[in-house]
């Protein structure tokens, strides 16, 4: 049985708490979640956190590069502006693009995957016909390419522009299990009662799709922060003097062999946020695979298969 | 034939994003040079005509092999894709190849021995490989192995000095020491996907009755995870090819681009910086060609290996 069997557990009732309760049996899930929160939380607070405005230019003479001290704990850039004080800024950016993106991209995927898993027949063939070559299209060149031309591109549109690359595996993903939810009974009872197309869809189908929907999203999360850092790093991301740890980790690499904690301190925030929703991501989908409750079936199918591997943490 | 309208697609939706991004390669020049001037070259390159019939002259030219003209490098696209191609088909091979054995490898011995420290370790230290960006962790190679110690060259893909010189085996050893750097960075990044995977299909495997008969028979632990797991958990893996080349694709820009390596990646990129249109248009394309290649291989492989599959 397909995914979706897994959600009927939610279904009845004991599922959220259960599903909470595994995830907060492992200390690595917990962990992340924690530090998740934590990471919003500073960038939330990064104005009250930071000990100085991001693009102030202390004194671009005497104050240009120089390493960690007790007033610029993680050291001043190329213009003499504190570190820290722009990482803590540049959260807020690094986590809200990747965020709203990815909520783009959820949308969307749902959308598309939910009409198509519903109506199937033609409609579907050519829809996951352009899925297929839609999925084919390297995200980053295609990123890259927009973003040269549309320079300097505002924030609001690399969310966009994010948000509509991403949706692609989200949406096949929702039309594998959608399709299959369709072919259970109470969705043909539900036919029987005359509900009609677009009620199914919201109350039936759509909640039987989230559970894998949410995972994904969290490993997406941390697939767009690698994204955006890329992008901000070949200097078509985010724009001066707007802070993102990728236009930071842009600034030290032009003096990467001396100034070292340009390099260093970015990196560590990019890396620490990845792994935390990759580790919050992971201990998802094992809180809500049914095979791991006891009693389950081990045998695997090829639908099962597809998902799993939509379901593991990607990149590009 | 589904590959062709796969193609077919992809060099359309290219075309028509990359369009619609406002701006095109005029528009960035120089504020010396006059409106006039500007709207004239337009005129020229054929920028100012209607975007349907721009995009019926491209794809008629691409039909007949002509992917129109490198602004920026004056030369057919063509003759640059020529020179850049076989540079990363390389980089990407050898990667790729490293990364499987490497990620079946890893992932099998994890299953094996699986919550083992080995298992654990092993996890923990992928996962972190896996949450580095590329160009972090391609930079922070350069750094360690070229400029802190010195032991490979920091970039190209020969000795542009003293290759000509070199014997027949010091030529290849030349190339060997310039490969080593980009492959490696790549296949950090790629094989650990490809072991996960890997973990997850063999444990799958493992409580199979078959690979417990295959213990009954007393045969030696290592005989029934190569020739009895392994085997069957390989099938999985195979589809991976598909999954795993965008990614090698997107990795490739960062890992040229640090390493100077003259492919693809950064013909791609230094176009985009001389808003070099057709060359752009061309390494996406490309790209995406390569992508559908490795679908299509990796649904042709799943037949070749399942049996199950063949008619």
């Amino acid at each position: 049985m397909p995914w979706s069997t897994r959600v009927s557990v939610t279904e009845r009732g004991l599922g959220l708490r259960l599903v909470l309760a595994r995830l907060w049996s492992r200390r690595a899930a917990r962990t992340s979640l924690l530090l998740i929160v934590l990471l919003y939380a500073v960038a939330l607070f990064a104005k009250q956190l930071a000990p100085y405005p991001p693009a102030t230019q202390h004194d671009i003479v005497a104050l240009k590069d120089r390493p960690p001290s007790a007033q610029h704990p993680f050291g001043t850039d190329f213009v003499s502006r504190d570190v820290l004080s722009r990482m803590l800024y540049g959260a807020r950016v690094s986590l809200s693009v990747a965020t709203l993106a990815v909520l783009l991209s959820v949308t969307i995927g749902l959308t598309y995957g939910l009409i198509a898993g519903y109506f199937g027949g033609r409609l579907d063939e050519v829809m996951m016909r352009l899925l297929d070559a839609l999925l084919s299209i390297p995200r980053l060149l295609l990123l890259m390419a927009v973003l040269t031309l549309w320079t300097p591109a505002p924030l609001s549109a690399l969310i966009i522009l994010l948000g509509v690359t991403g949706w692609f595996s989200v949406s096949r993903l929702v039309r594998a299990e959608a399709r299959s939810v369709r072919q259970r009974d109470f969705v043909a009872a539900a036919h029987a009662l005359g509900a009609r197309p677009h009620e199914i869809i919201l109350r039936h189908l759509l909640p039987n799709v989230l559970a894998p929907v949410i995972v994904a999203a969290t490993l997406g999360i941390a697939n767009v922060i690698i994204l955006e850092a890329g992008l901000s790093y070949l200097g078509i991301g985010t724009h001066e003097p707007t802070a993102s740890w990728g236009s930071i980790l842009r600034d030290g690499s032009d003096a990467f062999g001396t100034a070292w904690w340009l390099m260093v301190f970015p990196g560590l925030a990019i890396l620490v946020t990845v792994l935390a929703f990759n580790t919050l991501g992971d201990a998802l989908r094992d809180a809500l695979d049914p095979r791991q409750l006891p009693g389950a079936s081990t045998i695997p199918s090829t639908a099962e298969a597809d998902i799993q591997r939509t379901l593991t943490p990607q990149r590009g | 034939m589904q590959s062709l309208i796969v193609l077919v697609l992809v060099t359309t939706i290219s075309f028509i994003i990359i369009r619609s991004a406002p701006g095109d390669p005029f528009s960035y020049e120089s504020p010396n040079v006059s409106p006039a001037v500007r709207q004239q070259l337009r005129h020229q390159y054929g920028y100012d005509r209607p975007l349907l019939e721009q995009y019926v002259r491209y794809m008629s030219s691409v039909a007949r092999g002509d992917l129109g003209y490198s602004i920026a490098r004056h030369e057919p696209v063509t003759q640059s894709l020529a020179a850049a191609l076989p540079n990363t088909l390389l980089l990407m091979g050898v990667a790729l190849a490293l990364s499987f054995v490497v990620g079946i490898g890893l992932g099998a011995t994890q299953a094996a021995w699986k919550d083992s420290w080995f298992d654990r370790a092993t996890s923990t230290v992928l996962l972190f490989f896996y949450s580095l960006p590329d160009f972090w962790l391609a930079l922070a190679i350069l750094l360690g192995l070229t400029y802190w110690l010195p032991l490979f060259p920091p970039g190209g893909t020969i000795d542009l000095v003293m290759h000509d010189y070199l014997p027949f085996w010091g030529r290849v050893g030349d190339r060997l020491k310039h490969l080593v750097l980009p492959v490696m960075t790549l296949v950090l990044l790629i094989a650990a996907a490809i072991a996960r995977y890997q973990r997850a299909a063999m444990l799958e495997v493992l409580p199979l009755d078959f690979v417990r008969t295959a213990r009954a028979k007393g045969l030696p632990e290592r005989r029934v995870l190569a020739r009895h797991a392994l085997r069957n958990a390989l099938l999985p893996v195979v589809t991976l090819l598909g999954l795993v080349l965008p990614s090698m694709v997107g990795g490739t820009v960062f890992v040229e681009k640090i390493f100077t390596w003259p492919g693809m990646g950064l013909l791609t990129v230094n176009a985009i910086d001389a808003r070099d249109y057709d060359l752009v248009l061309a390494g996406v394309i490309v790209g995406g060609v390569m992508v559908a290649i490795g679908n299509f291989l990796s649904d042709l492989l799943y037949a070749v290996v399942d049996p199950r599959l063949r008619d």
